[in-house]
């Protein structure tokens, strides 16, 4: 299958499952035939740090890394991760944005304020923004870790791979105990 | 069929497909993977060693025995297994024997940059340097062959990129390697003078022939194209030039040590610019400059850090980014942080509270160096903390012993701990060590030790007893407390360092990720009874968020801790559904 290269960047914050996010967009990439590369991140900074991923696919891929200005879609669990990466959206890049916030320390502390209207001042620059409460639907499908895989649905819908390819994807990656709840999601952000 | 392998988890498929059934690895930041990938094998006797030290030399051993053998750390502790490394070196193998040493460029993960390549050097080992999860099974299966052949170990050194990304294996069957016999070779095995003289000559020949091999092997390739451009790179470099260059002609060396001299030469001949692309030191570039080719490298770009295909755009055809949007608002930091519940919290706040000084070691405790706890003073590597608190007794005196104390973990203790706190004993030192007893080695992601009653492969096995061990080196106060009763620590850390003698204090309490880890129940700030004094704020938990005019619990972070509700002098901390 032909298909021109896509860079898709998941970022969020140190616990959100990112990293499950990317493996099942690789599985993806590659049960269609695609070439793909998936760089995580790993030790340190999966401690309430902030987290980025980068998953590559097409009919060849070099460096597993997405720079400023190349990312073709930005995934983003979390508004102020958003923030910190949007520098790496194309102009046209997909933006999806989950509306959750979740304060770093130094706002913690009060050392300093968590920016305000990070999605209006995002969606006034890029003209595809998707803002999700993937909280609230994870919180819906019964289990709050779920935000991850409703944004994976969200981000399917706005792919042309086939739904099936996704859901066998998730089914392959993620634990038997969990399949039910994670397709769950899924389909709650297919449908948003 | 190929599938999606992260480049650890091909490092131990080649493992696999290689028919090696002994391997040894202490955790660390990029390489853990390796040997928890190598533990899915039944197959393969997969352990962890409480250093790796120990590893290599578990590894060695393995190898005299006849069976092919794997061991895996990360760059720097390579510098642990150093002394077994440079004699192995002259010994060589029976059954091949490959080292898995994962650098760290940009430390993601690490306390230094230090380059691997140097060490081999150093060591007189070879080095083959895989650039996607591919090469990492392929040249893997090679390295166990060329192990053999040369009657050497040999390193395959990685990089966090090409240890951490997942790309496409073609994957293939396990081969059947009959284990050598072992025959009793003491010219060979006992390493005093009057052999390792002989061995020195002979290491020095395998290295002279290698050199040959370097320049044929098909580790060391040239892609050629319609260009008066050669680049010449190793590793994840030659990804990041594939990109910036295209279609120019390319020198993948994968073989980096020893490098080929005539392959160069022919190779600088048929270009008019030649560049060397490599992360870390000018390793291959000092090479070229030996061998007397002239080549673009560090002169234009950097020894620190990763590379990307941007920076070398940038730095060698002076390419510019411009920013595609206005926003110019700048995203507050999120720093890592101790998770919400865990129990080296409530040490560290007491050491503060007490304004000691704090020698500290590697783990996740090195995070209460941060705001708000911002307690650790030093760092260096595994095991220092209870070196340095001593030697800081020998220079300050017994009266700085009283206000200070050495942190280190569990697993930390068991990898180089144990011996500085002999020496504490044994120098007749009066510091007060804290052994943190979180049951896991936490940091690289929940890794068994000795201390923990379970293999890696999460058999059940006999389990250090940390207070008996500690009276058995001398250390006639031990004593454990939990870290979450927070009066009886700071009792504990009062009466310990008050003692003019060598003290040890085991806080004890499971990791809040594990799942022996028991909690009271969530909490939540009663507002009616908050009179917003911010003490609460003070450990530094990140479900305890400051709004300015009040304080706020998140419930998505709180795991019931009760920590905090220690601190609160109003009672406002309530728990959920009461």
């Amino acid at each position: 299958m032909s298909m021109k290269s896509t860079a898709i960047m998941i970022v969020g914050v140190g616990g959100q499952g990112t990293l499950l996010t990317s493996r099942i967009l690789g599985h993806v990439a590659v049960s269609s035939g695609l070439d793909a590369k998936v760089s995580e991140v790993h030790g340190m900074s999966q401690r309430g740090g902030s987290v980025v991923t980068y998953v590559k696919m097409g009919e060849k891929i070099h460096s597993p890394l997405i720079e400023k200005g190349e990312a073709d879609v930005l995934l983003c669990f979390e508004q102020l991760e958003a923030l910190r990466w949007i520098d790496y959206a194309k102009k046209d890049a997909r933006i999806i944005i989950n509306d959750q916030q979740i304060d770093p320390m130094p706002v913690i502390l009060g050392a300093t304020k968590y920016p305000e209207n990070i999605i209006p001042k995002i969606s006034a620059e890029y003209g595809n923004v998707t803002v999700v409460p993937a909280l609230r639907m994870a919180k819906e499908c019964g289990n709050m870790k779920a935000v991850n895989v409703v944004m994976l649905g969200v981000l399917a819908r706005q792919t042309e791979f086939g739904k099936e390819i996704w859901l066998d994807a998730i089914r392959q990656n993620v634990k038997p105990q969990f399949v039910e709840m994670n397709l769950k999601a899924f389909e709650a952000g297919y449908a948003h | 069929m190929k599938k999606l392998l992260l480049g650890n988890e091909a490092i131990a498929r080649g493992v696999y497909e290689a028919g090696a059934t002994v391997s040894s690895a202490y955790p660390g930041t990029p390489s853990t993977e390796i040997s928890e990938y190598l533990a899915t094998y039944p197959e393969i006797d997969a352990e962890w060693a409480p250093n790796e030290k120990v590893a290599l030399e578990v590894a060695i051993g393995a190898s005299y025995g006849g069976a092919r053998s794997a061991c895996a750390m990360k760059h720097v502790g390579l510098n642990v297994a150093a002394d077994p490394l440079f004699t192995a070196a002259y010994t060589g193998v029976n059954g091949g024997l490959v080292i898995f040493v994962a650098d760290d460029p940009g430390m993601h993960s690490s306390q230094n940059e230090q380059d691997t390549r140097l060490v081999a050097k150093a060591a007189k080992i070879p080095v083959l340097e895989p650039a996607d999860s591919e090469e990492c099974l392929s040249y893997t299966k090679e390295a166990f062959k060329l192990s053999e052949q040369f009657d050497t170990p040999v390193i395959v050194r990685l990089t966090t990129r090409v240890a951490h990304s997942q790309g496409l294996v073609e994957v293939g069957e396990r081969e059947t390697y009959e284990r050598k016999p072992y025959v009793k070779d003491p010219g060979k095995y006992v390493m005093m003078p009057a052999m390792a003289q002989k061995r020195h000559v002979i290491v020095e020949k395998h290295f002279t022939e290698m050199a040959v091999l370097a320049e044929t092997t098909i580790f060391n390739r040239i892609e050629a194209a319609d260009s008066d451009i050669g680049v010449i790179t190793s590793g994840i470099s030659h990804q990041y030039a594939k990109e910036a260059f295209g279609e120019v002609n390319y020198l993948k060396i994968g073989l980096v040590h020893p490098l080929p001299t005539e392959l160069i030469r022919t190779f600088a001949a048929s270009v008019k610019t030649l560049y060397v692309i490599e992360e870390l030191e000018p390793f291959i570039e000092d090479h070229c400059v030996r061998i007397g080719v002239h080549v673009a490298g560090k002169a234009m770009l950097p020894i620190i850090g990763e590379y990307s295909a941007r920076l070398l755009r940038e730095r060698i055809f002076g390419d510019t980014w411009e920013k595609q949007n206005t926003l110019t608002e700048t995203a507050p930091g999120r720093p890592p942080v101790m998770c919400a519940g865990c129990p080296h919290r409530g040490l560290f706040f007491i050491l503060k509270k007490l304004k000691l000084t704090v020698t500290g070691d590697i783990g996740c405790y090195t995070l209460a160096s941060l705001p708000p706890l911002e307690t650790l003073d030093t760092c260096v590597c595994m095991g220092a903390s209870i070196g340095v608190s001593h030697g800081m007794e020998k220079a300050m005196g017994k009266d700085a012993m009283r206000k200070t104390v050495a942190v280190i973990g569990d697993s930390t203790f068991m990898h180089s701990g144990i011996t500085g706190l002999i020496n504490v004993v044994y120098n007749k030192g009066t510091s007060t060590t804290i052994i943190l007893d979180n049951s896991i080695t936490g940091m690289t992601g929940h890794q068994e030790n000795p201390t923990t009653g379970r293999t890696l492969k999460g058999e059940k096995t006999k389990q250090v007893d940390l207070v008996k061990l500690c009276q058995a080196i001398g250390i006639d106060r031990v004593r454990v407390v939990d870290p979450f009763n927070l009066e009886e620590t700071e009792k504990a850390v009062r009466e310990e360092i008050a003692a003019e003698e060598p003290s040890v204090i085991i806080t004890q309490r499971p990791c809040a990720l594990l799942k022996t880890a028991t909690f009271k129940g969530q909490l939540k700030i009663n507002k009616e009874k908050c009179r917003n004094c911010k003490a609460c704020k003070r450990i530094g938990c990140p479900a305890i968020v400051d709004r300015g005019d009040h304080m706020e619990m998140n419930i998505a972070l709180c795991v019931g801790c009760h920590l905090c509700k220690n601190l609160c002098k109003f009672d406002a901390m309530e728990k959920v559904g009461e």
